[in-house]
């Protein structure tokens, strides 16, 4: 424990990319299996278990320490582990262990230990640690590891080990398990690359560019080609021997949730799409989506009303062949010849749109801005593109429409934590009914400057009303314009309506709140 | 903006919300430019220049410069004169620890010291029977540069909260020290840059690495040079140390695997620039908290503080026995609601102006 500990205070604390790397480096030469491969798989996010929950730690503070200075201090920190980490003191009559047990078996004993000696074990090895090692503890029991380092940092940082490029531990990672015996015996030299082929896993996606201005020229319908974007979740379905999984963009299995689709594979390949609801013939709003995506063991009659839906936008393999290498254009073809023969009403085929110029691209994203949101905008893609993981340059370009505006009124507001913590930068706001009452529509905390969150916390400070709880009501006086990517029915909000991604777009002094706009608004988007 | 507080709010204690009858509300109030003495007309580290000021050390949020006349230590007074806080219309009274002055209307001041940096002191009011013991920013654990904390026993003890959460807990300095001395041994191509305040930090760290047997020379950014010297005129020996404006651009790698003395701002500011492969490293008591840490960019962080840590500000705000308890600024909330489950009849004066980052 005391060199994972140390590990990631290092990690923690150094600023460049490529220390760190190095950093880690250096770690897993020096340090045997498998300590070295659950120390890998506690940084790059892939544990499968929590050590122990959250909650345990919240209750073993809350028989420690006073409630009121415990929550004091974790607003003041921003964070649970790292207040629990700093404020724990170790009882008198605390165990006092010989050595600290190493990281595997750590692991090993909470694994084998039942819920009530869990917390004892627990509590042993938090009296016999110092902050940082309590700290580096905590945040591996309940799998909250943030040091700044992206899970692409820690598979460059093996590729370098091994010398090979990014590409190849990108393709064996998700067939990969910790603690990754197989990985490191691979890059000591001392056993072959893991095998693969067999394994039914999510390989590493294509994702694009937001285009920027220079980029329009490089744009030709012959060079090119223009699809919707649309407002799903990215997915990606892979088949093999008679079994389909399908995982979310960042390589988590949801298969579970969608057995509908799944049901109806019927071929052998890895196809990139986006997942839709669609409902007779009509594509869902993403709230629909939503239902679907949180359900675990989806209801008959959910999957009735809300069925699954694949558009496929690319092909990645076909029958146990690779098409990365392959131009877009080819794999098109692929994709075509899979798809279009199809029956099954569950997958169609993302449509090419015809466009001559720029300016017909231009009118296309206007096309999608009135679909109330079901197409966010426009993809670019350059036809001789391989199928590059990561964001290649000049491959794929997003063209997004803008977002929707909004004049709402500050109604509530709470603080922030950690460094925000003494202002109030999380604001509730709202929009004026019919009969001139205003309701709230949404929260936001980010989009603003720190200098403008200054000012906002001044002026709440000045027009309190009544205060419930953390949450500071105000005088419905100042008016903020709200930026969002869409609007949907919500039962949930008193309002009826809720918003997709807001943010503050401008805080607006100088407007007087009741000329900020109404419920009908929001009413008008849904329906455009 | 259509719309703002007022900038300050004068309001007498007796008049907060939860009122306590101490008899000493009588005779000392909170007013806009800060706490004040009414018989003596003197107030308590003011933040506005004002006719009589009694200072309890010299750093910028408690010393400001424009005051008629200035009680204050002799070395604190030195401060002033060094950071040109004091003009030649300023009278002022030096008072070493201890020595009794009357300031009229039968108001007695004395200072005793407070532990924080040279000079810094607890300025001691008795009036009427009563004493009233401000301790001004403090510090309990051991520091090479200034004379201890003393408890002086009294029936008002004001103090500050700055790490007033259990969260805090300083560790000793030679712990902290000691990180340094072996980053130095481990990375001896890195100059070790270390953020410090101009005032105090800078000095406090510069013995503790001599005590640690770090014999180099330091290396020190400009802003750091006056206060050392004055520390120098005043006895201390930090030994061998040289300007980095003094180092041809051509010979700066002598500052590889040494120490890099500079304010906190020069860290992430153009000047690191000059500096060969800095590791920035930030001494301060915030650095406990990781995200602060990052939020310096410091690469190694040193828990150092001037203030007192959260066990330290019960236990002394306990051990003068004063049966009320002011609090000045900082995380006043939980050190007001600690002591009162103490039974001491504790409460916060929300003084403004004090700076939060100056540890």
């Amino acid at each position: 424990m005391e060199r994972f500990s140390r590990l990631l205070d290092d990690l923690y604390f150094t600023n460049s990319t490529k220390a760190k790397e190095a950093i880690l480096a250096s770690y897993l030469r020096d340090t045997p299996d498998p300590d070295r491969g659950w120390a890998l798989a506690a940084i790059a996010g892939t544990l499968s278990f929590d050590l122990f929950k959250r909650n345990l730690t919240k209750t073993m503070m809350a028989e420690r320490m006073d409630p009121f200075l415990f929550d004091m201090s974790r607003d003041y920190v921003g964070e649970l582990s790292e207040t629990v980490a700093l404020a724990w003191r170790s009882s008198p009559e605390a165990k006092k262990l010989n050595r600290l047990p190493s990281l595997t078996e750590v692991i090993t004993e909470f694994r084998s230990r039942d819920k009530a000696s869990i917390k004892d074990y627990l509590i042993d090895l938090l009296d016999n640690m110092s902050p940082s090692q309590r700290w580096a503890l905590l945040k591996l029991g309940t799998r909250g590891l943030r040091i700044g380092m992206s899970a692409r940092s820690v598979k460059r940082t093996l590729a370098n080990m091994k010398g090979v490029e990014l590409e190849v531990i990108e393709e064996l990672w998700h067939g990969l398990e910790p603690p990754y015996e197989n990985l490191f015996a691979w890059i000591d030299g001392d056993a072959d690359i893991p095998d693969m082929s067999k394994v039914l896993t999510y390989s590493p996606v294509m994702l694009a560019h937001p285009i920027e201005e220079k980029d329009f020229a490089r744009i030709t319908p012959r060079t090119h080609q223009a699809e919707w974007k649309y407002d799903g979740i990215r997915v990606q379905l892979a088949a093999l021997n008679g079994e389909a999984k399908l995982f979310s963009r960042k390589g988590d299995d949801i298969s579970h949730s969608f057995p509908d689709l799944l049901s109806e594979v019927d071929f052998e390949g890895v196809i990139d799409g986006e997942l839709l609801v669609k409902t007779d013939g009509e594509i869902g709003r993403f709230n629909d989506l939503q239902q679907r995506l949180n359900k675990k063991k989806p209801s008959a009659k959910l999957m009735a009303q809300l069925p699954a839906h694949l558009m496929a936008y690319d092909i990645i393999s076909k029958d146990g062949v690779s098409l990365r290498g392959s131009a877009l254009s080819e794999r098109r073809d692929h994709l075509t010849d899979l798809i279009d023969g199809r029956r099954s009403e569950r997958f169609s085929i993302s449509e090419i749109l015809t466009f001559e110029t720029v300016d017909n691209l231009a009118a296309l994203r206007e096309e999608a801005a009135q679909t109330g949101g079901l197409i966010e905008g426009l993809m670019i893609k350059d036809k001789s593109s391989t199928y590059v993981a990561g964001r290649p340059k000049h491959a794929w370009y997003k063209w997004k429409r803008d977002p929707f505006l909004l004049d709402a009124v500050l109604m509530y507001a709470q603080r922030g934590h950690g460094k925000r913590s003494s202002f109030y930068s999380d604001y509730t706001f709202g929009l004026w009914s019919e009969d001139g009452a205003l309701l709230p529509i949404g929260k936001a905390y980010f989009g603003f400057t720190d200098k403008e969150m200054k000012e906002i916390d001044k002026w709440i400070r000045a027009n309190k009303l009544k205060r419930f709880g953390p949450v500071q009501e105000v005088k419905k006086e100042l008016v903020f314009e709200v930026a969002f990517d869409s609007a949907h029915e919500s039962a949930r909000h008193k309002s009826g309506y809720a918003l997709r991604f807001p943010r503050i777009h401008r805080i607006r002094w100088d407007k007087p709140a009741d000329e900020a706009d109404r419920l009908e608004a929001v009413a008008a988007l849904i329906n455009a | 903006m259509n719309a703002s507080t007022p900038k300050t709010a004068s309001h007498k204690i007796a008049q907060s919300h939860e009122s306590f009858t101490s008899e000493v509300e009588r005779w000392m109030e909170v007013r806009a430019e800060g706490l004040y003495c009414k018989p003596a007309n003197c107030y308590i580290d003011p933040h506005d220049a004002v006719e009589r000021a009694i200072i309890t050390h010299g750093h910028g949020d408690h010393a400001r410069s424009g005051h008629g006349e200035v009680f204050g230590t002799p070395e604190t007074l030195a401060i002033m004169e060094t950071r040109y806080y004091l003009t030649e219309e300023t009278a002022r009274t030096p008072l070493p620890y201890n020595q009794r002055h009357d300031l009229g209307s039968g108001v007695t001041l004395w200072f005793a010291p407070a532990g924080h940096i040279l000079g810094s002191a607890q300025a001691v009011l008795e009036f009427d029977g009563r004493r009233v013991v401000i301790s001004g920013d403090f510090k309990r654990h051991p520091d090479p540069t200034c004379v201890p904390f003393e408890v002086v026993p009294c029936d008002v003890f004001i103090t500050e909260a700055t790490f007033a959460l259990p969260v805090f807990k300083h560790p000793p300095l030679e712990d902290e020290i000691g990180k340094l001395i072996r980053s130095m041994a481990l990375m001896p191509e890195r100059s070790h840059m270390v953020g410090v305040y101009a005032l105090g930090k800078c000095q406090r760290v510069m013995l503790a690495l001599r005590e640690a047997g770090y014999a180099h020379p330091f290396y020190l950014h400009g802003a750091l040079k006056r206060l050392t010297e004055l520390y120098e005129s005043l006895g201390f020996d930090f030994g061998e140390w040289v300007l980095i404006s003094d180092i041809p651009a051509k010979e700066r790698d002598v500052l590889r695997g040494r120490i890099v003395l500079c304010p906190p701002g020069a860290l992430a500011d153009r000047w690191s620039r000059k500096i060969p492969d800095p590791l920035p490293t930030m001494a301060s008591g915030w650095m406990q908290i990781r995200a602060r840490a990052r939020q310096r960019r410091a690469e190694m962080a040193l828990i150092v503080s001037d203030h007192a840590d959260w066990d330290d500000l019960i236990e002394t705000a306990l051990a003068t026995g004063a049966p009320d308890v002011w609090i000045t600024h900082g995380r006043v909330e939980a050190l007001e609601y600690a002591l009162r489950a103490r039974g001491v009849r504790a409460k916060a004066l929300n003084l403004i102006g004090r700076d939060e980052e100056n540890d």
